[in-house]
């Protein structure tokens, strides 16, 4: 039996605003880390993350997912004492691979966007985690519990935030 | 090959992209520092981010204050009452402390120790965190403008916090004691093992190089040694929480004193002194037990020819100093006190002759320096 074959054409592909596209990652940062001050326990959640993957998945272009992933990435890395490079590696991968879902199965529905989320996180986290440890000699450990934890938090959070930011899409 | 490039586009710059995030890695962990576009880089985007958190901080801290100082006042009498209670204890538990200190200060004089001073802080208000579960840091509204310099020690009443990693104009990045790549060196309070704190992964502190049969007890406190050339000695570090036996050194975890999850206002010490103590009390302590030992009728010494004060009644007691010890005459009598502790500070110059004299007796003569004008207590 042959497997089913999709086209990008199937889907349809978002377009943004520049204040949205410039606004949005913005404040995904600064709340990422401004938030963490008053409720520690928000620092388990990766907004930049889910505001690339949700760009990318939207966006369906590779190319601008990656873009759009190095930048936030990068940024992120400028505020932490960290070499840069560490998330930026990480969401360029995410912002290709989300782009590159996103061209090929529907990524709307709550049930995909979850799953999609979940498999991002543990993705990005493990790239940083080599990467760290690897390259730049980090003294990190994997803890597959709070990992998975983490996880879940952030595909829940995901959830709301892309039904927030479905309202500033534009269709083509 | 550009037939190559073209099919495979995406791929192509998703690896250049990579390759080139992977090489400006690489010259950074060999070099260490931030140099170039790396410090370029970190400017641009903690230009762009602070300011908006700088407001939303400082707008809130507003609303806060204006909240607390003006409109919720419900509890402040009680608060005032129990405060007032706190001073009092506090005065009495002074003059004890003083006295130690005094003593201390004479005791380093004479072994030629130099003490470190917080000479100038800077008050800072915490801005924002660094926004990642690997770097534990946060930023602050002070910078280079300020004064601020890199390694500058950061504190909060409670304890230390961390230091100042990275200064920009109008911010610094402060990290903090519990991040993987900071350090600190302690010294445990009551066992006086030296050791250095260092952060975990996963956020916390522990105690290294601690061997495993040293004795330690939990709760014990941790304070900065000093050695580090960073933080002050003295500055409260934490409490040990758990200890545990790994391999031939011991696992202590600690809790920091100063709550590093809920920052708000910090101190960055902007200059320490380095210097001799100096005794600046000339008339020497003043016990609070000489003090009561003065004012309370006491029982005579034991010569048959000195007068013993007894107190009658509706009138107060002349109090006789008890003798000393080595057979020194006892010291003039004390008039007999007023009520209040404005008292205890007038009567301080008399006792604290007596008491000084038998302090500099007691120095053992080995430890005497060997300049005799250094031993007058200034």
């Amino acid at each position: 039996m042959a497997a089913p074959t999709f086209s990008r054409e199937r889907f349809e592909v978002y377009r943004f605003a520049v204040p949205v596209a410039v606004g949005v990652p913005l404040a995904a940062l600064l709340l990422q880390s401004f938030l963490p001050l008053h409720l520690p326990v928000v620092a388990i959640f990766d907004l930049p993350l889910l505001v690339t993957i949700y760009f990318g998945v939207g966006r369906r272009n590779p190319i601008s997912g990656l873009l759009t992933g190095c930048v936030i990435g990068l940024i992120q890395d400028s505020l932490t004492h960290q070499p840069i490079g560490l998330y930026g590696i990480a969401k360029t991968v995410v912002g290709y691979g989300a782009s590159s879902l996103g061209v090929k199965i529907d990524v709307d529905n709550p049930g995909s966007r979850l799953l999609m989320t979940f498999g991002f996180y543990l993705l990005h986290q493990l790239i940083y985690f080599a990467v760290a440890r690897g390259l730049a000699g980090e003294p990190l450990y994997w803890r597959w519990g709070h990992q998975a934890l983490a996880g879940v938090a952030n595909a829940l959070l995901g959830l709301v935030l892309y039904k927030l930011l479905d309202r500033l899409r534009q269709g083509t | 090959m550009e037939n190559i490039i073209s099919r495979h586009r995406n791929l192509t710059v998703l690896a250049v992209v990579l390759f080139a995030q992977i090489l400006g890695l690489a010259v950074q962990v060999k070099q260490g520092t931030d140099r170039g576009t790396s410090r370029l880089i970190r400017i641009w985007a903690v230009s762009a981010i602070t300011p908006f958190a700088k407001g939303v901080v400082h707008s809130s801290a507003w609303f806060a204050d204006t909240w607390h100082n003006y409109v919720y006042l419900r509890t402040v009498r009680v608060q005032n009452e129990k405060l007032r209670d706190e001073i009092g204890r506090m005065r009495l538990e002074q003059v004890r402390l003083a006295q130690d200190a005094s003593q201390a200060r004479r005791l380093q004089t004479l072994l030629g120790f130099k003490e470190q001073f917080i000479s100038q802080t800077m008050a800072a208000q915490v801005i924002s965190t660094t926004g990642s579960e690997f770097s534990r840091g946060v930023y602050i509204d002070k910078g280079s403008r300020d004064g601020i310099k890199p390694d500058m020690p950061v504190i909060t009443s409670d304890g230390i916090v961390g230091k100042v990693l990275r200064v920009y104009p109008t911010s610094s990045l402060v990290l903090e004691i519990n991040d993987p790549s900071s350090g600190a060196g302690v010294i445990l309070e009551k066992s006086r093992l030296q050791g250095i704190l260092k952060g975990s992964p996963s956020g916390g502190t522990f105690v290294a190089n601690i061997m495993a049969d040293e004795s330690i007890e939990r709760g014990e406190r941790i304070l900065s040694s000093g050695g580090d050339r960073v933080y002050p000695k003295g500055l409260p570090v934490g409490t040990v929480a758990r200890i545990s036996p790994a391999g031939t050194f011991l696992n202590v975890e600690v809790k920091p004193a100063a709550q590093l999850n809920r920052l708000e206002e910090v101190l960055v010490i902007t200059k320490i002194v380095e210097k001799s103590p100096e005794v600046t009390d000339q008339n020497g302590p003043v016990r609070a037990t000489d003090i009561l030992a003065q004012r309370l009728p006491s029982v005579p010494p034991p010569k048959p020819t000195a007068p013993a004060a007894t107190p009658q009644a509706g009138k107060p007691a002349v109090a006789t100093p008890p003798a000393k010890p080595n057979g020194e005459p006892a010291a003039k009598p004390v008039p007999p006190p007023e009520t209040g502790e404005q008292t205890a500070v007038e009567k301080k110059k008399p006792v604290a002759t007596a008491a000084e004299k038998n302090a500099s007796k007691s120095v053992p003569d080995a430890a005497k320096p060997e300049n005799p004008a250094k031993d007058t207590p200034r």
